[in-house]
């Protein structure tokens, strides 16, 4: 088990390298940002002063190198459209916003999503079924943006139950969340139901009935550990889904973590806020799975020895 | 049916028991109005071609039909002096286990993969005895060492993956054992597994029942195994057993062509043939069957007779009878010249 975990913080080093040098590139080549720090009419020596500022001046690898040991001491840059503060500075601020939003929509999808999930797999072709997967079509189709717009009319404009947008108390995060989290319940319900399904047509499971165990243990106990496997490999992509999904949300209801922050800078242009803050993203998303290969490994036994 | 049997001796007792599977497209007639009995401490064979009802049969005796499209129709299962068919879901639990359990085909995929070998065979103990943890586990350790699992006590804490498929296939014979049932399914328990090994299962299935007096419905498509296990045997066909007997009279007399013809399609080592010998044609659909006699399209000795109307069953020893029209009274033996018994491919 040690062994496998460690495995898998080496490959995550490896992947997070990688996005440091893929933003890096992808920041180059989305246009020359001195297009962006200078004045259309700046003089050469202008130029050349920001350049030299900038460490623009060097020639390109110098500069990555340059990137790579400034991220090495934890230093993400200048930030360009906020004048006299740092990247860092800058998700600092935001971070725990979007942690909270996130984290919330997380607890609301996988609360609403399991329980369902197993509930219209065993009410299989009745009512509750239909319900269910009429539920989770909707949230899967329904872009993240109009469930938000949508919820934010509904109890926020006709039922006054929540402020429409901003930050603040408790009030302000519910429908956030909710929305953000609407999407995951459709897709986790779909694959929790599909694989208890799947689990429930097992061997096993006929043979946990032909000893004579009962029907709620049968569910509980044999099927859903084993049905559980599909919907938390899911959950590493959820990782995914919920920073894009935040930077929709977090628009839609003015809050202010770091989806906001980095629509802002793609506004303004400043690509060292934008650069810092996808390599934060793409960190969270390795970090993420890493640890739900450690769960799975944990659920799974035969993943353990392999 | 078979000659009257006095009630004590007689543990399971099925009457004309029809399940059915209801799809969109059609009703299959996956069991359609068979009947049996067994004995305790008996060993009764089923046989025929996969798809004939085999398994359908087995599971209907445990009341474990795939629902909502799978339904018992018509019948009586008596077990144990009682018929499970009118028994609730709640009490079928007491029975399942208890009363009737079963082996599964494939031992790979019998047991719950992300449950240690100990956890498994607890749970089923559990069933039946509710005792504290260090009698549970020596409970365990002793259903383990019934199975000829060497070391028990350090296999219990392995997973399934752990194990080779004979060892699982022991393990899933303790399961089905804990409870100590009067009587054991076993569905084609040794198909899965190496050839040496099913020889040691099957053994070891037998020194249980010496033991137990465990009655046991044998679920095969191989007449070795029937030569090797059973006392009687069932020929099942399309749904319905066409052929039931002593083992003994169905190999030295099989009455019905089909069972005539699936004992000769059983190489035998002593003769040295070009082809092997098979059926011709297909075994009807079960969501389709024909007016008459099931196996008449196959049968070299159909009449028109045999196309109108479903055979009556013929009784021609004591207790083995069989379903042809061309059975009659004066029958003697069998048709088939030559005819030698197999010796078993499981040996």
């Amino acid at each position: 088990m040690q062994a496998y975990i460690l495995r898998r913080v080496a490959q995550g080093i490896l992947a997070i390298f990688v996005i440091c040098t893929v933003t890096f590139a992808l920041a180059r080549v989305s246009g020359d940002p001195l297009n962006v720090l200078l004045p259309e009419e700046a003089s050469e020596e202008q130029i050349a002063l920001i350049k030299a500022e900038w460490g623009l001046d060097k020639p390109i690898h110098m500069q990555y190198l340059q990137y790579l040991g400034k991220l090495f001491r934890g230093d993400l840059g200048e930030a360009i459209a906020w004048p006299n503060s740092t990247a860092t500075e800058l998700i600092v601020q935001r971070l725990p916003n979007t942690v909270k939003l996130s984290a919330l929509a997380l607890i609301v999808s996988g609360v609403i999503a399991f329980p369902v999930g197993v509930l219209v797999a065993i009410k299989k072709d009745t009512p509750f079924d239909y319900v269910g997967k009429l539920f989770a079509i909707l949230g899967q189709s329904a872009p993240t943006f109009a469930v938000g717009l949508i919820l934010m009319w509904i109890f926020a404009v006709q039922l006054n139950f929540f402020p429409t947008s901003g930050s603040g108390g408790v009030e302000y995060i519910i429908l956030p969340a909710l929305a953000l989290g609407y999407y995951n319940v459709a897709a986790l319900m779909r694959l929790t139901r599909s694989s208890m399904l799947e689990v429930l047509d097992t061997e096993y499971v006929k043979l946990a009935r032909i000893k004579g165990v009962p029907e709620w243990k049968v569910v509980w106990k044999h099927c859903f550990r084993n049905a559980l496997i599909v919907p938390l490999t899911y959950f590493g992509l959820i990782g995914a889904v919920l920073i894009t999904g935040s930077v929709v949300i977090e628009t839609v209801f003015a809050w202010p973590g770091l989806g906001h922050l980095v629509i802002k800078a793609i506004l303004f242009r400043d690509y060292v806020v934008v650069q810092a803050v996808v390599l934060l993203f793409a960190t969270a998303f390795v970090i993420i799975n890493i640890m739900v290969d450690v769960l799975y490994a944990y659920i799974d036994p035969r993943i353990r020895y392999t | 049916m078979t000659a009257v049997q006095t009630a004590t001796d007689t543990i399971l007792e099925v009457s004309n028991l029809k399940t059915y599977i209801f799809t969109r497209a059609a009703t299959v007639k996956a069991v359609d109005g068979i009947s049996f009995n067994l004995k305790k401490g008996e060993t009764l064979g089923i046989v025929g071609e996969s798809g004939c009802g085999k398994t359908m049969t087995a599971l209907s005796l445990l009341r474990l039909v795939p629902r909502p499209a799978g339904r018992i129709v018509e019948g009586e299962i008596v077990l144990n002096g009682e018929d499970i068919l009118q028994k609730s879901e709640d009490e079928m639990r007491d029975v399942r286990g208890r009363q009737i359990s079963m082996i599964l085909q494939d031992p790979q995929t019998s047991l719950n993969p992300v449950f240690t070998i100990g956890n498994q065979l607890r749970e089923a103990l559990g069933i039946a005895h509710k005792e504290n943890k260090s009698s549970m586990l020596s409970r365990a350790v002793d259903a383990l060492r019934k199975v000829n699992v060497a070391a028990p006590e350090r296999r219990l804490d392995d997973y399934p993956h752990q194990m080779s498929g004979g060892m699982k296939q022991r393990v899933v014979g303790a399961i089905a054992m804990s409870c100590e049932p009067g009587v054991i399914i076993a569905d084609e328990p040794t198909t899965a597994l190496d050839v040496t090994i099913q020889l040691q299962y099957l053994r070891l299935l037998k020194e249980i029942q010496a033991e137990t007096g465990l009655a046991i419905i044998f679920i095969t498509h191989d007449f070795g195994v029937v030569a090797r296990m059973c006392d009687r045997v069932a020929v099942m066909y399309a749904g319905r057993i066409i052929e039931q007997g002593e083992v003994r009279d169905i190999f030295s007399r099989p009455a019905h062509p089909y069972t005539q013809a699936l004992i000769n399609s059983v190489p035998k080592l002593e003769q040295s043939v070009d082809r092997l010998y098979s059926i011709d044609g297909q075994p009807p659909l079960l969501s389709n069957l024909p007016e008459g006699c099931r196996f008449a399209p196959r049968c070299p000795y159909a009449s028109d007779q045999c196309y109108e109307e479903y055979p009556s069953s013929y009784q021609l020893a004591d207790g083995h009878h069989a379903d042809c029209w061309a059975l009659d009274a004066d029958w003697q033996g069998t048709p088939i010249e030559e005819f030698v018994p197999p010796t078993g491919t499981a040996g």
